[in-house]
């Protein structure tokens, strides 16, 4: 018996040996060097999420190399200290922090899922660092230390609903997500948005799904159920990453076609469309605040440039890079600014900074940590990428704490002195509320 | 009498009308299209669509497809079909060609979801009298689905003559359609409603029930309303019928997913006794052994392309099954009667393959195509049944009959079932029990790399696949009764069907929980599952 555990216990320590080696050999050793500023990049490039994140570091490590081609920044090159948390929640926090305490970097751009944001935050706002985070989320959130360079619930999700309501009539809703954080806020929001404009409780379904579902056969038969009351129906998608692709050829399988039921999803971009035949899904909707096929001078050269960068022609660009493009230039300017890139300073620097975009505009960083954007809503075209058939005429401001939620309408953010508070409330006219 | 005499009287219009407009030159509407973004190619399609000229179809044809584009130096609106870099361009009317010109001298004409409608809509009111009965009824459908009352004119006329049953009956659906929803309804008699409610019921399917429900809501008179009512209720029991059965399909498809999942890990765990944690990896290679199967026939032999899915069959079962072998032979070999070492070195290695195929791969999903074959739906009575779930439920019995006979009736299976039975005496017997261990694993891997076949046409080719699959396996395998193969099939099929009937009800991610709690009380009360097995290879 003895002899058993033995050999259980070696066994687990050898497998652990061999994961962390594993691990450890990801993390690029960093240099200690006075004449360069480091750059933390705290994506996954394992695990579930390294579909999605891998292409942020290259994209990351694109625009590094290409500052330091301008002259760096102070007269400094640019390092990339690049880590992989293995979309393993805890392990972000940790990688972070070794990222701040032991690599000594002047800010980080990572994250993707919420979770792993909400587990980083604390030892960001400990060691006071900064950290862009480039994902469209669900809001209800500022911190002093986070940069939201993706959209607010504001900036995709009610535009996209309002697009439905006035150009395609629709008048019932499904409210499809996957069962986490970011899906069931922003169904609050919406439905609560809905409501206000006056759909009734029975025109609103709302469906959530595991992570990874891939047996979509009763739920798209129920949603075309729910769309046979004899009212135009939409689907309001705020399904996640794998899950998908199977819930997008079962639409096409079972002839859902965009015409008579469209789908408007919120995580779905050029990226996720490139595992699918796109062609049953011609006509679908998505809503960002970017597009691969958006035709600006600007758009074009950063499409060559990663193409050129990642030396494959079929790479395509998204969203979430395009905040990442507009996060880094912004900190530049910012550091620029400040000259130094002492998070403090450069923190108070960053609000009001503005850059150019990629759709030939410029956005700029508001005092709630969140930028200015245009909205675009595309459609899915035969070649995988999306035609713009709207885009809102001016820049939408990102709003941090939603208007519809009861307990977040009367917050607001503002990290200008002498307010400097994340959740001032404008009823009590004191700082701390939700959030706190 | 009265009816037919306003048939008669509409044909005449219709002749009337059509003869007219026959002499009016479409140019002017053509050149439309192309100007005034969305909204002015609508208005100028809907023009178009209501000269009623039949010249116009292809040109409508042509926008519907992508092909209309816009020449840029006169603003002319033209077909252009892309031959190498440069785009050869003819007129959309008289199909003149017009010489070629490079891609960035033409634009084309872009459409939305609302010209989408506006198109299918005139397509059908357009081509109504088409020579081809297949074309009429595509165009009966169309106009069904659009209600445009102008084309009413033009179908009633088409009914009086068409001769084609089913087409007719489909014509008459959608002019039932048409007056039930439009400002018809207000004028006729309760017979006449009476008669159009009867044949939408008639069609009894769920566009039927949608047209019912709106009518039934709208503003129209009382006896219109009630005898829509009327009309729901029967239709909504008869699609509750099939909605039962439909769950029973659903259930049997993805019972059939989760047989063809575990059914692998059925001869690696439920006979050898390994607890493969690589398992869900061995159905990841063999979907990218699909996907490398496709890529090559992409490139070298895009005719053929139907055929690679069964090309990839045999690879996949190779190149999976080796892999199993190789780990059979480097790894588990030195771990059998050690359970708990088992799991976590295949663990590890499940971990190992995983982050190998997204270094060779890449992390993003990889396409897999479908083969025609397997593309799209039929309907059988009330039943949508698509055609790629149709074959994997094939797929999934064929191949659980052939391991079975390959276990019952061959001298293979019967090596494996002595050696895991007695290995002393099988090895006593003559038999290379190490040999006979390597093959077994790697069958059971090959197994798992036919599933991944039939997976990459349902999921994400991506490095997590097999993820997604390796704890249903097992619940399949346990619930079923380990070593018993029949246990795995209906194991399978009890808990597909059991999660889809939950689903509807319970919603998706409690329904799995529920399935869940379900297995660990069953196993409670029957701790080896549904179909034990008995007598002395139980203590081994």
């Amino acid at each position: 018996m003895r002899t058993k555990h033995l050999t259980s216990s070696f066994g687990i320590s050898a497998l652990a040996g061999l994961a962390m080696g594993a691990m450890a050999s990801f993390a690029m050793p960093a240099q200690a060097a006075d004449d360069t500023i480091k750059v933390g990049i705290l994506h996954s490039l394992s695990g579930t999420m390294a579909i999605s994140e891998t292409t942020l570091k290259d994209v990351m490590l694109m625009l590094i190399d290409d500052q330091n081609k301008k002259g760096g920044l102070l007269g400094k090159k640019l390092e990339p200290v690049v880590v992989d948390p293995a979309s393993n929640w805890p392990l972000f926090a940790e990688k972070a922090r070794e990222l701040i305490s032991k690599d000594k970097v002047s800010a980080v751009f990572g994250c993707w899922t919420s979770v792993s944001r909400k587990s980083v935050l604390p030892v960001f706002e400990e060691l006071n660092n900064i950290l862009f985070y480039p994902v469209q989320y669900e809001g209800e959130e500022s911190s002093r230390n986070v940069f939201y360079t993706g959209a607010a619930p504001n900036q995709q999700a009610i535009p996209a609903v309002d697009y439905l309501m006035q150009k395609e009539k629709v008048q019932r809703w499904v409210l499809a997500g996957t069962d986490y954080v970011y899906p069931r806020t922003t169904n609050k929001i919406l439905e609560a948005y809905l409501k206000s404009k006056g759909v009734k409780p029975e025109d609103i379904m709302i469906n959530y799904t595991p992570f990874g579902h891939s047996d979509w056969q009763s739920i798209v038969a129920d949603i075309k159920k729910f769309g046979s009351a004899g009212k135009k129906t939409a689907v309001v998608s705020t399904i996640n990453g794998d899950a998908n692709v199977p819930f997008y050829k079962e639409l096409g399988n079972q002839g859902v076609k965009a015409q008579d039921i469209p789908v408007v999803a919120f995580s779905v971009g050029e990226e996720e469309l490139a595992g699918i035949d796109t062609k049953p899904l011609l006509g679908h909707l998505a809503a960002w605040n970017y597009f691969q096929s958006v035709e600006t001078p600007a758009n074009a050269e950063f499409i060559k440039e990663w193409k050129a960068f990642t030396k494959n022609d079929k790479r395509v660009t998204n969203d979430p890079m395009e905040a990442h493009y507009i996060g880094f230039n912004m900190w530049v300017k910012a550091v620029e600014a400040a000259g130094t890139t002492d998070p403090d300073k450069v923190i108070d620097a960053m609000v009001g900074v503005a850059v150019p975009n990629l759709t030939g505009g410029y956005s700029a960083m508001l005092p709630n940590h969140h930028i200015t954007k245009p909205v675009l809503i595309g459609e899915v075209q035969e070649n995988g990428q999306f035609d713009v058939v709207s885009k809102t005429s001016g820049l939408v401001p990102g709003d941090e704490w939603s208007d519809y939620l009861p307990d977040s309408k009367d917050l607001i953010a503002d990290w200008r002195k002498p307010m400097s508070c994340g959740n001032f409330n404008v009823k009590t006219g004191k700082c701390g509320g939700k959030g706190s | 009498m009265r009816r037919a005499l306003r048939w008669l009287m509409a044909v005449c219009v219709v002749v009337a009308t059509s003869t007219a407009v026959y002499a009016a030159d479409l140019r002017p509407l053509v050149q439309a299209l192309g100007s005034g973004g969305y909204s002015g190619t609508e208005k100028a399609l809907v023009q178009l669509s209501e000269a009623g000229d039949p010249a116009a179809v292809p040109v409508i044809e042509a926008l519907q497809a992508g092909d209309l584009y816009v020449r840029k130096a006169d603003g002319t609106v033209v077909i252009a079909r892309k031959a190498g870099d440069a785009f050869t361009l003819t007129d959309p009317l008289t199909r003149a060609a017009l010489g070629d010109a490079p891609a960035a001298a033409v634009e084309k004409i872009r459409i939305n979801n609302s010209l989408r409608r506006a198109i299918s809509a005139s397509l059908g009111a357009l081509t109504l009298m088409s020579s081809d009965a297949g074309v009429r009824r595509s165009a009966a459908d169309a106009v069904f689905k659009s209600r445009d009352a102008s084309a009413l004119e033009t179908l009633t006329a088409a009914i009086a003559k068409e001769q084609d049953k089913g087409v007719r009956a489909a014509m008459e659906q959608a002019r039932a359609a048409i007056l039930l929803t439009g400002e018809a309804a207000s004028k006729m008699t309760d017979a006449e409603i009476q008669a159009a409610t009867d044949t939408l019921t008639a069609r009894g399917d769920r566009d039927a029930l949608v047209l019912l429900n709106m009518v039934a809501g709208s503003g129209a008179s009382d006896t219109t309303k009630r005898s829509a009512a009327a009309a729901v209720s029967t239709l909504e029991q008869k699609l509750a019928f099939w909605a039962a059965l439909q769950n029973l399909w659903y259930g049997l498809s993805l019972g059939s997913v989760l047989l063809l999942a575990a059914i692998g890990l059925a001869v690696t765990f439920g006979v050898m006794g390994v607890i493969n944690m690589a398992h869900g990896e061995m159905v990841m290679i063999g979907a990218y052994t699909t996907f490398l199967v496709q890529e090559f026939f992409r490139a070298h032999a895009p005719g053929l392309f139907d055929l690679s899915i069964l090309v990839a069959l045999p690879a996949a079962f190779l190149v999976s099954g080796g892999v199993g072998i190789v780990i059979e032979r480097s790894v588990i070999r030195w771990l059998y009667g050690r359970p708990l070492e088992t799991l976590l070195a295949t663990w590890g290695l499940s971990l190992a393959l995983q982050q190998a195929v997204r270094s060779i791969f890449g992390p993003t999903n990889r396409e897999v195509g479908a083969p025609s074959w397997m593309s799209g739906a039929f309907e059988l009575g009330g039943l949508t049944i698509t055609y790629g779930r149709l074959w994997i439920v094939i797929f999934a019995f064929a191949v659980f009959a052939a391991l079975l006979v390959a276990l019952k009736r061959t001298w293979f299976g019967l090596s494996i079932r002595a050696v895991t039975q007695n290995r002393p005496m099988a090895n006593a017997m003559g038999i290379r029990t190490a040999r006979v261990d390597a093959l077994t694993f790697g069958l059971g891997s090959g197994i798992a790399g036919l599933a991944g076949v039939a997976l990459s046409q349902i999921d994400n080719v991506s490095p997590n696949l097999g993820q997604g699959y390796i704890l249903d396996s097992f619940m399949v395998v346990v619930f079923g009764g380990v070593g018993n193969l029949w246990g795995t099939l209906v194991g399978a099929l009890t808990l597909g069907t059991m999660n889809k009937f939950l689903e509807p009800y319970a919603g998706a991610v409690l329904g799995k929980i529920l399935v869940l709690i379900f297995i660990i009380l069953f196993i409670q009360r029957r701790p080896r599952g549904l179909f034990a097995l008995k007598g002395r290879a139980v203590e081994v």
